[in-house]
């Protein structure tokens, strides 16, 4: 099925819910590895289509969930602005095609190198409309930057990977594009060692707007600092100086050529290109040494966010999760087979009072069970 | 405005359900039942509804507050949660059956940590003291309610609170990373952390901004930002506040970035002048824009903003030269309101619309005025579209209050009619309660309850808020 309209949707699920018919709800299907596979009739959002709204002047741009990522992009790029959050191109991760959808983004509350400095996903979202699993359409948040107006669903849809309603509708806040970037590298450091320049870095008054670590090969750590252009040359300057304790520091002004190592961390590729299993451990960015330490041999590692975000290629069917077990925050597996997934859970397990709090708002959202049941295990 | 009739069977029992929360909290001062001592707590910063709780407690830790809400819980009793009681829309007025639970005792820092770039608090610490535990070494806390002097963190997390600063660094929300809250049932659960996103559901996003309704948050991890090297304010004069209002349109759509543009209108201006005497100009509306940086990076920024400026004809472009001058420019702003409440009674509206609809929604407010027969001042976060317009009254006056409350009430549906919403930064509480039906239909609503089903499913916690009273009205019951 793929609904015209979101009445149509709306429709869909009705019918759905009436016989119980579970459904696999699709986007572009670009991040269709992210999750448990789900069986079910395909109900496809790409029908649901176009830019409904785009005020520069504000801000604000509204769109239907199965526009393309692609036509959003373009369409702020030619008033240079852009979606603040950086959202990650699953598709060399996964070998998939397709285009991925403003929808899928939301869902999966897809979020770059950018999130430290400027928020995920979620933190850009103010608006959402959304059919539960009963078939009814559902607005919550607006067009407006701030609105506390009730309770704050828009959250809640981001990363609910589609099991506690159908998007059909999102608005974002988005910013202004800058006029200039630099990269500022370092080579050959540990873990250790990029996790504590970062960490200079990201407490300097200097608006960090990346700090990236490429642990395998040649390690390099990267730091973005992105505006206007004599700011940008006056930040890289500070920079350079501040961590020239970490050894020789390399600027780069070359927009497109840092444009395109940040897309390399953003997608990472380094973790992609490869053989085997990729996980990826949120925690708190001074435990990403350990995290990185205690990742079996010959492990792949790109970290972000400082080092709070550790993506790691390991050989297939590791148990990456019970390596990691002392460390607070959580390991999803990003990329393996069903078997494996199956075995180990692609979420982190939540502690017992939260998961009945989950289990009981997707029985409020979708109380037949049909939304991409099992997805999230 | 309708409160629920309380329960004469709750308040039959005052006697026994006192001596049982005394049990549960031992500490002399930890429970208020004498009338006197309660009425500190019979309403918020809505002063316009007062009721006296049936009891206050005031518990020293998270444990203490989850044998509370066990008790509570058992009990059947409804509890009001209270951070400050700085509220403006009545988050924390109780009822006469009501437990109101104060988290004013826990204000202390858990844990610091420059590294990792945030800070955990327990929720009864005032926003400003949050920045005050961290300034010395550089950093600060970005969300700046103008409470927030006086305002504490648990409020701010229950109204997801703003700030004039919100417009480069976000909302409460976009600044929690994680809370101990203890649920009604007395169970204390973890919520995020030092990390950066959410295992599963994001619940954080949730639980800030439901105005107490899902659980009493205790303790919370709050990120924190090391401070810019400097910062700027530009002031700006108009002749007419539609010309301001486009002014900020360029201003964003050039591709700066301001940390704050504020809007004040003529009315606001000549109150907070007759009080504050911040030397602002005699105009029909002023803007202050500030950005930060170093010095190049200010004056970089600086140079665009005032080229907008200029093209837009400004009576008064007045840049600070320094920082006596930055504290003048914002000493207005900073006194507006309590300049307007020395010359008036007020109610202050919290609607917040798409920044194009700025000189429409101006006009009409101007048109509502005349009908009404009330006057309005404009203060507000023009590069969001927050708007904070005071509507004046005389509460001596019988009945002005309500023509006051009709009149506020017409504003904030145009709000919601340009595209906007009820309430942008304050919360909902009991004050927009019955307005949220014209933002949100039924099923709207409906989807919002069942959430609070899940968290609370006896609606015990600050039940009579946020949602119309019809809309609830079987499940308060049951």
């Amino acid at each position: 099925m793929t609904p015209k309209s979101e009445s149509a949707l709306a429709e869909a699920i009705r019918a759905a819910a009436a016989k119980k018919t579970r459904l696999h709800i699709r986007g572009g299907g670009t991040r269709a590895g992210l999750g448990h596979g789900v069986t079910g009739e395909m109900l496809n959002t790409s029908g649901l289509k176009g830019i409904s709204l785009y005020e520069p002047g504000a801000l604000t741009i509204v769109a239907a969930a199965g526009t393309p990522l692609e036509t959003i992009e373009k369409t702020l790029a030619k008033e240079n602005q852009r979606l603040p959050f950086e959202p990650m191109d699953h598709r060399a991760l996964y070998g998939t095609n397709g285009k991925p959808t403003i929808g899928g983004v939301v869902a999966a509350n897809v979020s770059g190198p950018r999130r430290i400095q400027a928020g995920a996903c979620r933190d850009s979202l103010i608006g959402v409309r959304f059919v539960n699993g009963e078939g009814t359409v559902i607005k919550n948040g607006g067009r407006v930057m701030k609105n506390v107006t009730g309770y704050d669903l828009v959250k809640l849809m981001a990363g609910s990977h589609g099991t506690l309603g159908v998007l059909t509708e999102v608005a974002f806040k988005v910013l202004p594009a800058p006029e200039a970037s630099a990269l500022i590298s370092i080579a050959g450091l540990d873990p250790a060692r990029a996790v504590d320049a970062m960490s200079v870095a990201l407490t300097s008054p200097f608006d960090v707007t990346g700090a990236a670590h490429k642990a395998a090969g040649e390690p390099v750590t990267m730091i973005r600092v992105e505006g206007f252009e004599g700011s940008v040359k006056y930040r890289a300057g500070q920079l350079k100086e501040l961590l020239g304790k970490f050894g020789d520091v390399d600027v780069s002004l070359n927009g497109k050529a840092n444009e395109q190592a940040w897309a390399d961390v953003r997608d990472v590729k380094l973790v992609a290109d490869g053989e085997g299993d990729v996980w990826r451990l949120s925690v708190k960015p001074s435990d990403g040494p350990a995290v990185a330490a205690a990742l079996p041999d010959g492990a792949a590692v790109q970290m972000d966010w400082g080092g709070g975000q550790v993506w790691a290629r390991v050989p297939a069917g590791a148990d990456v999760r019970s390596l990691v077990n002392g460390i607070s925050g959580h390991a999803t597996l990003v990329r393996a087979d069903e078997a494996t997934k199956a075995r180990l859970g692609v979420f982190h397990p939540e502690p017992p009072a939260l998961a009945a709090i989950s289990k009981g708002l997707r029985a409020k959202f979708d109380p037949h069970g049909i939304l991409n049941p099992g997805r999230m295990g | 405005m309708e409160m629920p009739v309380p329960n004469q069977a709750i308040l039959a029992r005052k006697d026994a359900i006192v001596a049982g929360l005394k049990a549960v909290l031992p500490e002399p001062e930890a429970v208020i039942s004498d009338p006197h001592e309660t009425r500190a707590y019979e309403c918020d910063a809505l002063t316009a509804y007062r009721c006296q709780p049936l009891a206050v407690v005031l518990p020293a830790t998270t444990e203490e507050v989850a044998a509370v809400l066990k008790f509570c819980h058992a009990e059947g009793l409804p509890v009001v949660p209270r951070g400050a009681g700085t509220s403006l829309a009545g988050g924390s007025l109780p009822t006469a059956d009501s437990i109101v639970l104060g988290v004013s005792r826990m204000s202390g820092v858990l844990e610091t940590n420059y590294a990792d770039r945030y800070i955990r608090v327990q929720t009864g610490r005032t926003n400003l003291s949050v920045t005050g535990a961290v300034e010395a070494d550089g950093f600060f806390y970005a969300p700046d309610p103008s409470s927030q002097l006086a305002c504490a963190i648990a409020g701010n997390i229950a109204m997801n609170s703003g700030g004039a600063h919100c417009l480069k660094y976000g909302v409460t929300t976009n600044n929690l990373m994680g809370v101990r809250m203890v649920t009604m049932q007395g169970d204390i659960i973890d919520i995020g952390g030092a990390h950066l996103d959410a295992s599963v559901y994001d619940l954080l996003g949730v639980i800030c901004g439901s105005e107490g309704q899902l659980g009493v948050v205790t303790e919370a991890t709050l990120r924190i930002l090391p401070k810019p090297e400097g910062a700027r304010p530009v002031l700006m004069g108009f002749d007419s506040s539609h010309v301001a209002g486009e002014c900020v349109a360029d201003i964003i759509k050039a591709g700066v970035l301001p940390v704050a543009i504020e809007f004040m209108d003529r009315p606001c201006i000549r109150a907070t002048e007759d009080f504050a005497k911040a030397g602002y100009p005699d105009v029909e509306a002023l803007l202050i824009v500030e950005v930060e940086g170093s010095e190049a990076e200010i004056r970089e920024q600086l140079d665009k903003i005032n080229a907008i400026a200029m093209r837009h004809n400004p009576a008064e472009l007045r840049e600070s030269t320094g920082p006596e001058q930055s504290a003048a420019i914002w000493k207005g702003r900073k006194a507006a309101f309590g300049a307007m409440g020395q010359i008036n009674d007020y109610i202050c509206l919290d609607g917040t619309i798409p920044v194009s609809q700025l000189p429409l929604v101006l006009r009409r407010m101007e048109e509502l005025s005349e009908q009404y027969g009330l006057d309005v001042a404009n203060v507000f976060h023009a590069g969001d579209g927050n708007l904070h317009p005071l509507i004046l009254f005389d509460a001596n006056k019988p009945g002005d209050l309500e023509t006051c409350e009709a009149m506020g009430a017409e504003i904030l549906k145009l709000c919601v009619e340009v595209g906007g919403c009820l309430t942008g930064e304050h919360g909902v509480g009991v004050e927009k309660r019955d307005l949220m039906l014209t933002q949100y239909n039924e099923g709207d609503i409906e989807a919002q309850v069942r959430v609070k089903d899940v968290f609370d499913g006896k609606w015990l916690l600050n039940p009579a808020k946020v949602f119309p009273l019809v809309t609830t009205k079987e499940r308060r019951a049951a």
